[in-house]
């Protein structure tokens, strides 16, 4: 019995260390942010609800790209739906609830509600695609819902929500508000989120992740990325797998879109446009595919960097894409991949047999 | 006539998105990679022209060839740098190094160009009577066809034409199709691969900067960014006909340039992107490889 216990640990230990280690890590950085915050620059200050948004974003498209193993190219577009509802949301309830905490949460449930929506109206004819061109129809529904925002009218009065398309008919009532106002998108938002929030929403958004990759569920979604024909002739139903691995990614995604927006006094639709979703890729790939730890560590540095690139002035971008260029480079080169596995494996001497193994 | 004129402004569209379509497309055939850069070579035909012409008071004939010298040598340069050593990565990493580059291009510009927009010259003039027209009449002024318009179907027509004969008649056309099928194979057969995927990037740059200079002589502000939207719909454009299908590039450059102009003319303005997207997506869900694209059976 006992050696049992001890066995089953042991197998479990691998995949839950790596987790507890993120999960470790991530409070780390919080707990070291927040002592410092006196010290910290307020531009960096400014920076890291951002972060923690990019963060979410990053781990819910890791689930779709790495564990799912489908490429996404309009990921913001959930962040969109997100955001959009979580403002309106917010708007609505300002004067119901005045705790702004609560009123955070609430609107990024209700974010994250109608992200998950779009994600599985669009998920009915994206996920009958393969490769390439369920990538494209993913911009194209990214650039669909993009569009749909720069034009969409919404207004918040005594009588309830009002909504236009094209131009303003929402014909408020005394004292209403428009909280959308088509391509110049939302206004005076009441800045509510804080670096709290964003932490709290990244250690959901983990909890979610890593516990649907060691269910039953995600194995058989990864089952569904490394062989869908083999996958399908054991009985798993590919299509409702890959709906809940994109459904969750989506709602993620629309939770962190709402946390976002809160962030700023004003936002356009076309902040989350094609450009958005391609940095939040460029984050998962860097960081690696299906590695969660990775994608937080690269969303960080490289929200940062621009930042810490200033003194190039003009040059940041520049040098930004000359950074991306190499190290996608420099990460794929045999020779240099060679020897940092012989790194790796002199330091942690056991790992290198098993693989060679 | 305001249906003629609608079509004919669409097809004229439509063609520019053909031509970088083939770009799109041909690198996709033959090096199974989506190049994004390839929007922003646009861009750089565009301001190489531009200065040839405007700065250096060059010919507009010596100007549009200078771009495509240029963005043949730049695509050329930019394979052999950044994709060539991820021949053996996995897709993602290369689409990432392309984002890279894409990026990369627009910096570039933005540094030695500025982002304050250049107004493009017009080229496509007729002198007749001491007048300089840009426009022809028909039916009594009823129908106005711009010289541009004409130039950019007469173009896509030519170049169509010299790439299917290229593809099917010349030597390194055959080693192109080649490569598309098999690139192991090709090797075997003692065909240069790289050879040939290098001689692929020089032509879909090349085809990008004719397409950029006459992007710009038919909408004439010119930005660092002129390319990315353009480019996103020519990649639409080259998935719509098939990805990696001549024809397709084609058939899906013309047919969303058309859909775009009808859209904006009957619809809606804001909303055409939308529309033509929709289109996409519907036409995807009929026909998953695209209209003229293959549809490759797994084996199991």
């Amino acid at each position: 019995m006992a050696s049992l216990k001890i066995t089953a640990k042991k197998n479990l230990s691998k995949t839950s260390r790596r987790n507890y280690l993120t999960y470790g890590l991530v409070i780390l950085a919080f707990v070291i942010l927040q002592a410092m915050s006196g010290s910290l620059s307020s531009s960096l200050k400014g920076m890291l609800v951002p972060i923690c948004a990019y963060v979410v974003m990053a781990i819910s498209l890791n689930l779709t790209v790495g564990i799912l193993g489908e490429l996404s190219l309009g990921h913001a577009g959930f962040m969109s739906v997100g955001a959009f509802t979580g403002v309106i949301v917010a708007s609505y309830l300002q004067d119901t609830i005045t705790i702004a905490p609560l009123r955070l949460a609430i609107s990024m449930v209700a974010g994250a509600a109608f992200a998950a929506l779009a994600g599985f109206l669009i998920g009915i004819p994206v996920l009958r695609l393969k490769g390439d061109y369920l990538a494209i129809v993913t911009l194209a529904f990214g650039e669909i819902i993009k569009t749909i925002f720069t034009n969409l009218y919404v207004g918040v009065d005594g009588r309830g929500l009002h909504f236009s398309l094209l131009e303003d008919k929402t014909n408020l009532a005394e004292g209403g508000k428009l909280v959308v106002s088509g391509p110049m998108g939302m206004g005076s938002i009441q800045k509510i989120a804080s670096f709290t929030a964003g932490f709290l929403l990244i250690l959901i958004t983990l909890a979610v992740v890593f516990n649907l990759v060691n269910s039953r569920a995600g194995r058989a979604i990864m089952a569904i990325r490394d062989n869908r024909i083999a996958a399908e002739s054991i009985g798993i139903n590919v299509t409702k797998y890959k709906m809940i691995a994109f459904v969750t990614s989506a709602a993620l995604a629309g939770a962190a879109g709402t946390l976002f927006a809160m962030n700023y006094s004003t936002i356009v639709a076309t902040k989350f446009d094609f450009n958005t979703s391609i940095l939040v890729l460029v984050f998962v790939v860097l960081g690696g595919l299906g590695n969660m730890l990775g994608s937080i560590i690269a969303a960080a540095v490289l929200t940062i960097l621009p930042e810490a690139l200033r003194q190039f002035s003009d040059y940041r971008m520049l040098v930004y894409a000359i950074v991306l260029i190499l190290v996608m480079l420099a990460t794929n080169n045999p020779t240099l991949r060679g020897y940092l596995d012989r790194v790796k494996g002199a330091i942690t001497g056991k790992h290198s047999e098993k693989e060679a193994a | 006539m305001n249906f003629l004129n609608f079509l004919i402004s669409g097809i004229s569209l439509g063609s520019i998105y053909a031509i970088i379509a083939l770009g799109y497309t041909m690198v996709y055939g033959i090096a199974k990679m989506l190049n994004f850069a390839h929007g922003d070579v646009i861009m750089v035909g565009g301001y190489i022209c531009f200065f040839a012409v405007s700065s250096y008071q060059l010919p507009p004939a010596l100007g549009i060839l200078a771009a495509i010298v240029v963005c043949t040598v730049l695509g050329m340069v930019v394979e052999r740098l950044a994709y060539k050593p991820l021949r053996q990565a996995p897709s993602l990493a290369v689409l990432i190094t392309a984002i890279g580059v894409s990026y990369f291009l627009q910096n570039s510009a933005l540094l030695l160009w500025s982002s304050t927009p250049k107004m493009f010259p017009a080229f496509f003039t007729v002198k007749s009577e001491d007048a300089v027209k840009n426009s022809i009449q028909l039916f009594d002024g009823q129908l106005t066809v711009s010289f541009v318009t004409i130039a950019t179907i007469l173009t896509c027509l030519i170049i169509m034409v010299g790439l299917t004969l290229f593809i099917n008649r010349t030597k390194m056309g055959k080693a192109m199709r080649a490569c598309s099928e098999d690139k192991g194979a090709a090797q075997l057969m003692g065909i240069n691969v790289d050879g040939t995927i290098s001689m692929t990037f020089a032509i879909g740059s090349g085809l990008a900067a004719v397409a950029g200079v006459l992007l710009c002589s038919a909408y004439p502000t010119l930005v660092p960014t002129t390319g990315s939207m353009p480019g996103i719909k020519a990649f639409t454009a080259a998935v719509f006909g098939g990805i990696g299908s001549i024809p397709g590039a084609l058939l899906g450059g013309l047919l969303l340039g058309v859909i775009e102009t009808f859209a904006k003319a009957y619809i809606s303005m804001q909303l055409s992107d939308a529309i033509v997207f929709a289109v996409l997506i519907i036409v995807l869900l009929v026909k998953p490889a695209g209209l003229l694209g293959k549809q490759i059976r797994e084996k199991v």
